[in-house]
């Protein structure tokens, strides 16, 4: 599409978003514009109203005020072309069902009413698990997945419906060293596809090497561009209060000097993660 | 009449009263399963004695005794219940299970109310309402069958052709809302399956113990299976083999109430699955843990042995079970453990009493005793026996 390649429209573009959960606003006058094809990852701290920002943009909440646009429509007339991996622990999953059966369910929205999934939906959830590494588990019944493969899981479910735009909710949250590079790689094809993905995240350290938007997010937006640009100390002390520490902090963290940040003082000498960025 | 062809009669009620008691335990059932991985059970309880004021009022309305009209107002009922339970959850603080248990009392509490002045007014045809109470299964008449089996077929077709909607709304609601399906729509239907379930069966069961039938073949069901479809089926199967055998029961027995005898037949078909189901079943659950107890105390058995004969320096000296008794465990169960070791080829028992490590059992356990003295924490066991040998042998 026209679109994708001359980045005109946005992917993503929230305007305003207000979100209140009895009174206490969780968003507030929230402005968010993503380009087409671009790793934004969403940062702040507990209660910032990430998982809620999500939400908003899938419509899976109301919001208060504002409106979200995605490639510059309402998001119900682009449900195809949007995907969710939601958080691990949203779903019970001592459910009686495989894992091929969950990964089958990123096809039921183009399926549409009545229609079960047939041999080509089975293809095609079949190589969504190949792609994450899952496609020898495929029979395994979903209660005795490790959280990695759970998460490897709700990853595949959203590939196989070949959306546009992928939002994530913590991918990284809880998984082991083999899952992570795992995702790291996906988030890399998508990016080469052309794909846009959204992904709240956690651990900042990982944000330059994995990431090239940023969002610093606390209830209000407090910055948000490419990470060279905004990832700096100033906003980070302005998304997580005074408390924050960061060691050997350079403005030019994207190419040169390894950025080596720590949410807590208390962990500045950890900077083993770091060192590997870049 | 029934005196003059007992047979014939017999068979008539014999017939539609397990006609009837099949189609209760088909609907609710199926409809169970969904109910139960949504954790919505009560919900069911709640309908259910949500209808009981619909059923008081239908007869009051139309002084009619009709099945079909009482029973449509046993839906109205327990329709209203739901959503009143819907309505309180999202604009009070009030949770949902307080919310269940206010309307199910509420309506409870009115239909009893309105039952109670049915039965103190003069009018002869009042009889028969009470029914709905605790079920009676005798009294089903062909025409209710008829309307039964009319519930039945719409709640099976909704679950063939909604399948995968059903499977992705109870899984994951809001991945279903992304993907573009109409959850409140799906919702709704659910809802309204399992107030047709109730329905089907209020009759032979009665609106007390009706949430019985919903919940317990489905909790049966999934201590068997992994999967959904299984589940389904199996459900049904419970309910239907629950229903029949119960309804068959109570009406070849006098004055045995239908819908506790089924509730009772389907409480042994859940306690039978919670204790002997393969994997999730205690019986299962205990065995295995039993197992890796008597393998945790075979290899200390076994190092005692093991420590027993360095100290002696030979494999020839036999030790008595007393010697290995310092562990805590009952000679008994030291004993036991003892057999199977020897069956094993570890241990070798030398004389009545007297037992001695083989050297197939020292290598087994030689690694973990050099680590043993590597680290103290290992060689405790071991250093233990010894004490009990040094003051054990006079």
């Amino acid at each position: 599409m026209a679109d994708r390649h001359n980045g005109k429209v946005p992917a993503v573009e929230v305007q305003d978003l207000t979100v209140a959960y009895r009174e206490q606003p969780a968003l507030w006058d929230v402005d968010l514009t993503v380009p087409s094809g671009v790793l934004l990852a969403i940062v702040g701290p507990n209660g910032a109203g990430k998982t809620t920002l999500l939400k908003a943009i899938l419509g899976l909440l109301r919001p208060v005020a504002g409106q979200v646009l995605v490639f510059g429509q309402p998001v119900v007339q682009q449900r195809r072309r949007i995907s969710y991996v939601p958080q691990r622990g949203s779903v019970d999953w001592d459910f009686p069902t495989s894992v091929l059966d969950v990964v089958m369910m990123g096809t039921y929205g183009e399926l549409g009413w009545i229609r079960r999934p047939g041999r080509r939906e089975r293809e095609r959830a079949l190589a969504a698990l190949e792609q994450v590494g899952m496609r020898e588990l495929s029979d395994r019944q979903i209660s005795q997945l490790s959280g990695g493969q759970q998460q490897r899981v709700f990853l595949a479910r959203a590939l196989v419906q070949d959306a546009d735009i992928y939002l994530m909710d913590e991918p990284f949250q809880g998984v082991d060293a083999l899952t992570e590079r795992a995702i790291v790689t996906l988030l890399q094809q998508l990016r080469a596809q052309g794909k846009t993905v959204i992904a709240v995240h956690h651990d900042l350290q990982t944000v330059p090497e994995y990431f090239d938007w940023v969002m610093l997010l606390n209830v209000r937006r407090i910055a948000c561009g490419p990470v060279a640009q905004v990832f700096n100390e100033h906003n980070l002390r302005l998304t997580y209060g005074g408390r924050f520490a960061m060691a050997a902090f350079a403005r030019e963290v994207d190419e040169t000097a390894p950025a080596v940040i720590a949410p807590d003082r208390s962990r500045s000498g950890g900077g083993d993660h770091g060192t590997g960025a870049a | 009449m029934a005196l003059a062809l007992p047979d014939l009669a017999l068979d008539y009620t014999l017939r539609t009263v397990a006609l009837g008691a099949m189609l209760l335990g088909l609907s609710s059932g199926v409809v169970g399963t969904y109910a139960v991985l949504r954790r919505e059970s009560l919900l069911g309880d709640a309908m259910s004695h949500a209808a009981l004021p619909g059923i008081a009022l239908a007869f009051l309305l139309t002084r009619s005794k009709e099945s079909a009209l009482l029973l449509a107002g046993a839906v109205a009922a327990g329709w209203l219940g739901a959503l009143l339970v819907s309505a309180i959850t999202r604009t009070t603080r009030v949770k949902l299970d307080s919310a269940l248990g206010l309307i199910l009392s509420v309506f409870f509490g009115f239909g009893l109310v309105l039952l109670t002045f049915i039965q103190k007014q003069p009018d002869a045809s009042q009889a028969g309402l009470d029914r709905f109470l605790f079920g009676q299964a005798a009294s089903l008449l062909r025409r209710d069958v008829q309307v039964m089996a009319a519930g039945t077929v719409a709640v099976l077709l909704a679950v063939l052709l909604l399948w995968k909607e059903f499977k992705l709304l109870v899984f994951d609601p809001d991945f279903a809302r992304v993907l573009g399906l109409r959850v409140r729509l799906l919702e709704v239907i659910l809802t309204s399956m399992i107030v047709l379930a109730i329905v089907v069966g209020l009759q032979t069961v009665g609106v007390v113990l009706m949430s019985a039938m919903v919940v317990a073949p489905a909790a049966a069901a999934r201590q068997w299976t992994d999967r959904l479809g299984l589940m389904v089926l199996l459900s049904a199967l419970f309910g239907v083999v629950a229903g029949m055998s119960g309804a068959l029961l109570s009406s070849l027995t006098p004055r045995l109430p239908t819908g506790p005898t089924i509730v009772l037949v389907v409480s042994g078909l859940v306690l039978v699955s919670l204790l002997f189901a393969p994997n999730r079943g205690l019986v299962w659950n205990w065995a295995r843990e039993r197992a890796r107890r008597d393998q945790v105390r075979a290899e200390g058995i076994l190092r005692q042995l093991a420590a027993l004969a360095e100290h002696h320096g030979s494999l020839e000296h036999g030790h008595p079970i007393a010697v290995l008794r310092a562990s805590g465990w009952s000679p008994e169960q030291i004993e036991h453990v003892l057999h199977d070791l020897e069956s094993a080829g570890y241990v070798r028992q030398v004389s009545a009493d007297r037992w001695v490590i083989t050297a197939e059992g020292m290598a087994r356990v030689r690694p973990a005793v050099e680590a043993g003295k590597a680290g103290n924490e290992l060689a405790r066991p071991a250093a233990r026996g010894t004490e009990v040998t040094g003051e054990g042998q006079p």
